[in-house]
């Protein structure tokens, strides 16, 4: 089948999709969008998180088809502009929250909803809101770091603007 | 069905496989950014699962559904003609070598004759789809007669009666009934009545450690090319990537230099990716075809797809006198090996070298050895053999303390090794071995503060989320444990590393360009690499070259070794491209300096100031020099008695846990961990942090919920809903404390890292939940079920 969606704002078109496919291959495989990540494929790590038109999906666990005519978003769409970093983006790195770095694009996605959701969360919410994105590497602290400080750098430069 | 791609490039993800170049002032002890940070949170960093190919096909693996069967036929015609198929393989198209292994040659590539685990591949399928060929495998025949599984210990000592899993004319190694390997280890008097006598106070105690998986998230992987000179360019991800060529080439009937492999993204490792697991059946059906292969495993796939970490069945004795001074051990460990040997040898060499912990005993008796069995094969795992036995020795420390009425940590204390120690092996401790130092640090730290039952969050109660306390039923506990982990291969392995760095001036400015086969597993080993280049010759720009088999070996990403021994070697290339320079000084201005130096672009003498800029010296000659770096030798261990100076270094960590125990539903929540650990010299701290964070994570993971669990040989839980490891949600502020007391036979007196943590954090849970119910605990990891003992 054919498949035609809106994919980081720009339409785009997958053919010869089998019926049994899922969101995460259609993008890994057909669209030149690996970033979403495949560790488990069942919907238990997060590390294929996207948006499916504004709400965070495991994409492993959406069918293909089910995306026609809507919207997604991956990690690869997170920053405004091609040169930059989304905020979050940004403080995984500078927060030392990026080891191999597989969960990383699963995690990304999920931070920048939470912080659309709630600017300045608890580190409760923040482990509440992570608790379906699995990593291996860092013992989540330096996660928990990163969050704050895309937190604390997003409300600044909202008060600055507000300013 | 086919998968195709828009895109016109011919292998996508080619960034990462390319240089990357960074600018930094930072060098050694700084915390400068991750080289390959940036590609990783835009999701273009290639993992070995995001490669694409034109053309190419994907390959599956049909596994044994029996954990010891004969094989009695395969057909495998139907599979072949289904549309879409390109090739269909058994053990007999294999054109080389049947056998490949890390140690010992055992392991069929593909089985024939029989199946000696669950999961065991049989026959491999080459398709246009993942689903033609899951769809393929299905229609492979494969009849089996089902032979009992050798599971248990008793079963596998008794091979009279149960029989062999390898046949003893079919060993490959040194074993012997279905023993893989044994070592002793007998210091002082060892163990005997006499010394039993000397001794007020005994402790004797049966102990358990399940089989854990590494479960790193990036799924076994990678994409195999044939290439026009009948050879083969593979793109993986592994640990290292010389000795999987050394085992792959054999089987595919290649010479050594007809198979390139060049490392992939690897999405974390923990000795999971130091056996091989697709390589050999991408390559053999490349080959087949004449096209690309790629092969992801998924999760399940996974479970059987590597070996896991030995669980452990050990009894301990220890003996004391009445004011804690220690007298005596006597230990047996058995560690389960499963199928195959894998690397069991050194895993059984840890475990007994190491068995003593961080203590000083005069008298010691200990026997490890490691099965063979019908269970699924174990090797490497983060801690390599010294985990279980930590688990099994801290335990022991708190019983012994309890009997004698003593602090445990003081007990510790009294009993601690320092430098100058002797080990049971007859190695004396020659560096800093601050182990009551350590245990004094995670003491001293501020205890997290009492459950606030006024003001309750659910979120940080033992079950969460799911609702089932609000503070009653709650009790804490507090446990300390600290642990002996060695550094680098041992008992005589030279595992040497190799670096090439290149310095030349691009667009005006000096590069220095590092070059290595070392496998960046997440580590951070490529941030590193960048420091010591930075340091040693003064410059801020610096290229990462593609790790790949074009440079020479870099040893394993695995005991704690590679800012050790591959960044030492950048070090040597660095200092050896650095006098190059100098030479090139002295013989172009006739400088007879002896204080010269490479300080912000510019080589400096200390007494006469800048002399010339590094882009002026170098014009347009580049400086390309390569080294090995070697650790000091080290001898195998007596057989008999376990002496010798095997180890290259020794680290320490200590732990200190406070957990929340639901003493009527047995939901355990670690409210903190805090670690302190001896690192040498931290060259990059922020990493050298977490690491120690992420390894006491997957302690924590060993102590109250991993493990895979097996019925007859058969794996009853392969998935991530089943094997459960911790989320954010399981997991506290982890506090570290870091020492540096320098190693004087390491560069820059630095101690690996990445394996000590992992060691002290489960002991120290467990103590803890010991010490909020007042159980015994003696097994990991520690269920609901054992602590409400229903």
């Amino acid at each position: 089948m054919r498949v035609t969606f809106n994919a980081n704002g720009r339409p785009v078109e997958a053919d010869d999709v089998w019926e049994g496919e899922s969101l995460l291959f259609m993008l890994r495989e057909r669209l030149g969008l690996p970033g979403s990540k495949n560790a488990c494929e069942q919907g238990e790590c997060g590390s294929c998180t996207v948006y499916l038109d504004g709400a965070p999906v495991c994409s492993c666990l959406v069918a293909a088809g089910q995306v026609q005519d809507r919207e997604v978003r991956t990690v690869e769409g997170l920053a405004d502009d091609e040169s930059g970093l989304d905020p979050v983006q940004q403080a995984f790195i500078d927060a030392g929250a990026v080891q191999c770095g597989f969960c990383t694009p699963g995690l990304l996605v999920q931070t920048h909803d939470l912080l659309e959701r709630e600017p300045q969360p608890s580190d409760s919410d923040i482990r509440e809101a992570l608790s379906g994105n699995l990593c291996r590497c860092t013992g989540y602290e330096k996660i928990m770091d990163a969050v704050r400080l895309a937190s604390a750098r997003k409300c600044s430069d909202a008060s600055e603007v507000s300013q | 069905m086919s998968a195709r791609n828009s895109s016109t490039r011919t292998i996508r993800g080619e960034k990462n496989l390319q240089e990357i170049t960074t600018a930094h002032p930072d060098g050694i002890g700084g915390s400068p950014l991750r080289p390959d940070g940036t590609l990783k949170v835009k999701g273009e960093f290639a993992y070995s699962s995001d490669l694409w190919h034109e053309d190419m096909l994907w390959g599956m693996a049909l596994r044994s559904p029996h954990s010891h069967a004969k094989i009695l036929s395969i057909d495998t015609t139907e599979a072949l003609t289904q549309p879409g198929v390109y090739a269909v393989l058994t053990h007999e198209d294999i054109p080389g070598s049947k056998y490949y292994g890390l140690e010992i040659q055992d392991q069929p590539a593909l089985a024939f004759g029989k199946v000696r685990y669950h999961g065991e591949a049989v026959a491999i399928v080459a398709a246009d789809h993942p689903e033609t060929a899951r769809r393929a495998l299905a229609k492979i025949k494969v009849e089996y007669e089902v032979l009992p599984p050798i599971t248990t210990e008793e079963q596998c000592l008794d091979p009279e009666t149960h029989g062999y899993v390898h046949e003893p004319h079919e060993y490959r190694g040194h074993a012997s009934g279905n023993i893989v390997h044994s070592q002793k280890v007998v210091s002082g008097l060892g163990v005997n009545e006499d010394v039993r006598a000397m001794a007020d106070v005994v402790v004797v105690g049966e102990y358990e450690v399940g089989m854990q998986d590494q479960a790193f998230l990036g799924p076994e992987s990678g994409l195999a090319v044939p290439a026009e000179d009948g050879g083969i360019d593979l793109y993986i991800a592994t640990q290292w990537l010389h000795v999987d060529r050394e085992q792959v080439a054999p089987v595919l009937g290649l010479p050594e230099n007809k198979v390139r492999l060049t490392l992939a993204g690897v999405g974390g490792a923990f000795g999971g990716r130091e056996d091989l697991s697709m390589q050999i059946h991408a390559c053999l059906l490349a080959q087949r075809t004449g096209k690309p292969v790629k092969i992801v495993y998924s999760r399940e796939e996974s479970f059987f797809g590597h070996v896991h970490r030995h669980p452990a069945k050990m009894r301990y004795e220890h003996g004391a006198t009445r004011d804690g001074k220690l007298v005596y051990m006597d230990a047996r460990i058995v560690l389960d090996g499963g199928a195959y040997a894998s690397a069991s040898p050194a895993v059984v060499g840890n475990a007994s070298s190491l068995s003593v912990g961080p203590y000083e005993i005069p008298n010691v008796n200990v026997l490890a050895i490691a099965l063979y069995s019908n269970n699924p094969s174990c090797g490497a795992m983060r801690g390599f053999g010294a985990v279980q036995a930590c688990f099994a020795y801290e335990t022991q420390l708190d019983r012994l303390a309890a009997k004698l009425g003593m602090d445990p940590v003081e007990l510790r204390q009294l009993n601690a090794v320092s430098q100058g120690s002797h080990l049971p092996t007859g190695q004396v401790i020659d560096a800093p071995a601050p182990v009551a130092e350590l245990l004094q640090k995670v003491k001293d730290l501020p205890l997290p503060p009492a459950l606030d039952t006024t003001h309750l969050d659910i979120r940080e109660l033992p079950g969460a989320l799911s609702n089932t306390s609000h503070g009653e039923g709650i009790v804490r506990g507090v446990g300390y444990a600290v642990g002996l982990k060695n550094v680098g291969f041992s008992e005589g392995f030279d595992d040497y590393s190799t670096a090439r760095v290149r310095l030349e001036v691009i667009g005006g400015e000096p590069v220095a360009m590092v070059h290595t086969a070392m496998a960046e597993v997440g580590q951070g080993g490529v941030t590193v690499h960048g420091q010591i280049a930075r340091t040693e010759l003064g410059v801020e720009r610096v290229t990462i070259h593609p790790a790949n088999t074009e440079v020479g070996s870099a040893g394993s990403t695995s005991a704690s070794r590679q800012t050790y021994m591959t960044g030492g070697a950048v070090k040597l290339a660095a200092e050896a491209v650095r006098n190059e320079l100098f030479n090139l000084g002295r013989s172009r201005y006739g400088w007879t300096y002896n204080d010269l130096s490479l300080i912000g672009g510019k080589v400096v003498s200390a007494s006469a100031g800048v002399l010339i800029s590094m882009v002026d010296l170098l014009g347009d000659q580049a400086i390309d020099l390569t080294r090995e770096h070697h650790h000091r030798p080290t001898v195998p261990f007596d057989k008999e008695t376990g002496q010798g100076f095997g180890h290259v270094q020794y680290t320490f960590c200590a732990h200190r846990a406070v957990v929340d125990v639901d003493v009527e539903l047995g939901l355990v929540k670690v409210v903190e961990l805090a670690a302190a650990q001896d690192v040498g010299k931290a060259l990059n701290p922020l990493s050298v942090i977490g690491q120690i964070q992420g390894g006491s994570t997957q302690g924590l993971g060993l102590a109250v919920m991993e493990e895979i669990i097996t019925r007859d040989g058969k794996v009853r839980n392969p998935s991530f809903t089943d094997y459960l490891i911790p989320t954010i949600l399981d997991t506290p502020p982890q506090p570290v404390e870091i020492l540096e007391l320098a190693d004087p036979n390491a560069p820059y007196g630095l101690r690996g890292v990445g394996e000590a943590p992992t060691l002290s954090s489960t002991p120290a849970i467990v103590s803890a939940i010991r010490a909020a119910t007042g159980l015994a605990l003696n097994r990991v990891p520690v269920r609901p079920e054992h602590i409400t003992g229903t």
